[in-house]
């Protein structure tokens, strides 16, 4: 009984917030991990498909490394990557489908890329780094925090492209009909993909300019 | 180590397991995506005769408000079926199957057209749903006619998988709104369509500059496309066109 009280630590132990909290910036999934970049690129021309894709991420990365978790004793190792596919897989079909179901313009923007959070690498390699030896709760809040830490690269990225390229944000225009008539114009390269990946650049670049300790040492 | 017998239960039961869950879900979901559908169609039919990015929330009822009839033709041009009571999205013509009749079309076995006549701001215009293949998948839209069933009143394209940026393009304003205005038969009432020019219609001979858009720059497989999607669909009317014309 003793042995057991010791092993139980609180649910939001200071180890277990780091999980939440490290994804965020100091082993933050797209700036530190560069993972799911790809993704970051398409579906940040807009803040609403970008925050929609958050959601369904963190949903998708949170629940699937849950699962994951549970059946981690079961899972025969030849097959496991297979498994993991398999959970990941179902869940954004499930996702796909809510989405459809219930914000369906939002659906139809997102398009293919939905689907491909199937290929999103962080949730592989969250299930596959984290999820594979530890336990349910931890692996929950991992794949929750790394969903958030990718999200918040998204949507800063996806602030900045929208405001640049179209004028507006979450569709609300935000540059004033006056500057369009002393000549201000629309920057027609934010929309584009290049653009995010430079945009992603200088997050980088300012995110390690105030954390010293990732730049790395030659 | 797992036995192979392990390891065939543990992926069957998984498997099974999976798709029960997401047989279940896309059955309890499908009437939510079924109406989900049914609302973006009506607002590309509206959206082509001219009432642009109009809400979800509202496109039910101003579709029953300015839709005032559906009609299903046969290929030779006579009104089958006559659709005006409400709700208008209970008519046959909503219910129209293109991909099917496409599909009977091209076996030579009889196939049905249908025709949505809207009444906006006093003015009768008929709108045809439209089917044909992109790059990549499917493409579809409507084109509305005014009631001299030459001008063209609008035009609304979609698209599954069309390329961002090139191909999908289709779907922008700025592609659509060109076609506003444009005439598919010339002065001596021979057929034209509208052509979907690559490098622009400033390259056609000014008469026959109101028959062609400008096409899409990197995106000249969709282009062409639209191109063939409305040549052979309007094809299709022409024996209701010819005859409804002849009535007035």
């Amino acid at each position: 009984m003793s042995t057991e009280k010791k092993e139980k630590e609180p649910l939001f132990s200071p180890a277990n917030v780091k999980l939440l909290t490290k994804p965020l910036n100091l082993n933050n999934p797209i700036t530190v991990q560069v993972l799911g970049i790809c993704s970051a690129l398409a579906v940040t021309v807009k803040l609403k498909p970008a925050l929609v894709m958050t959601l369904a991420v963190i949903a998708v990365t949170g629940i699937s490394n849950l699962v994951i978790s549970l059946l981690r004793n079961g899972i025969p190792p030849r097959i496991r990557i297979i498994v993991q596919l398999v959970v990941i897989a179902t869940m954004v079909i499930l996702v796909d489908q809510i989405l459809k179901a219930f914000v369906y313009d939002v659906s139809k923007q997102l398009s293919v890329f939905v689907g491909l959070i199937i290929t999103n690498c962080i949730i592989m390699g969250r299930l596959e780094a984290f999820a594979m030896a530890n336990k349910p709760w931890p692996a929950l809040l991992d794949g929750i925090g790394n969903g958030l830490g990718y999200g918040l690269i998204l949507i800063t990225v996806a602030f900045f492209r929208e405001l640049f390229g179209s004028g507006t944000l979450f569709d609300y225009r935000i540059v004033p009909e006056a500057f369009y008539n002393f000549g201000y114009e629309n920057n027609g390269l934010m929309i584009l993909p290049p653009m995010a990946l430079i945009t992603v650049g200088v997050i980088i670049w300012v995110q390690r300019y105030y954390n010293r300790e990732l730049i790395e040492n030659k | 180590m797992y036995s192979n017998g392990y390891i065939f239960r543990y992926a069957a039961i998984l498997v099974i397991i999976t798709a029960s869950l997401l047989s279940l879900a896309a059955m309890l979901l499908k009437p939510f995506q079924d109406r989900n559908r049914a609302i973006d169609k009506m607002q590309g039919i509206l959206s082509s005769s001219g009432l642009h990015n109009i809400e979800a929330g509202k496109a039910i009822s101003l579709f029953n408000k300015y839709i005032v009839e559906e009609d299903i033709i046969n290929p030779e041009g006579d009104i089958v079926t006559s659709y005006t009571k409400s709700p208008k999205e209970e008519g046959e013509a909503f219910h129209v199957d293109l991909k099917k009749e496409n599909y009977n079309k091209s076996k030579g076995k009889p196939y049905k057209l249908p025709l949505y006549i809207a009444n906006v701001e006093g003015k009768k215009i008929y709108i045809i749903p439209m089917r044909g293949t992109g790059l990549w998948g499917p493409i579809w839209g409507n084109i509305a006619l005014s009631d001299d069933f030459n001008t063209v009143v609008g035009v609304f394209f979609d698209h599954e998988g069309e390329t961002p940026g090139l191909g999908a393009e289709i779907t922008t304003e700025n592609f659509q709104k060109q076609f506003t205005g444009k005439k598919i038969f010339d002065d001596k009432g021979n057929f034209t369509s509208i052509k979907v020019v690559k490098g622009g219609i400033k390259k056609l001979p000014p008469q026959e500059q109101i028959h062609g858009v400008d096409a899409i720059s990197g995106g000249t497989i969709t282009s062409k496309g639209v191109e063939a999607m409305i040549n052979t669909t309007l094809k299709s009317y022409l024996p209701f066109i010819k005859k409804h014309n002849k009535d007035k």
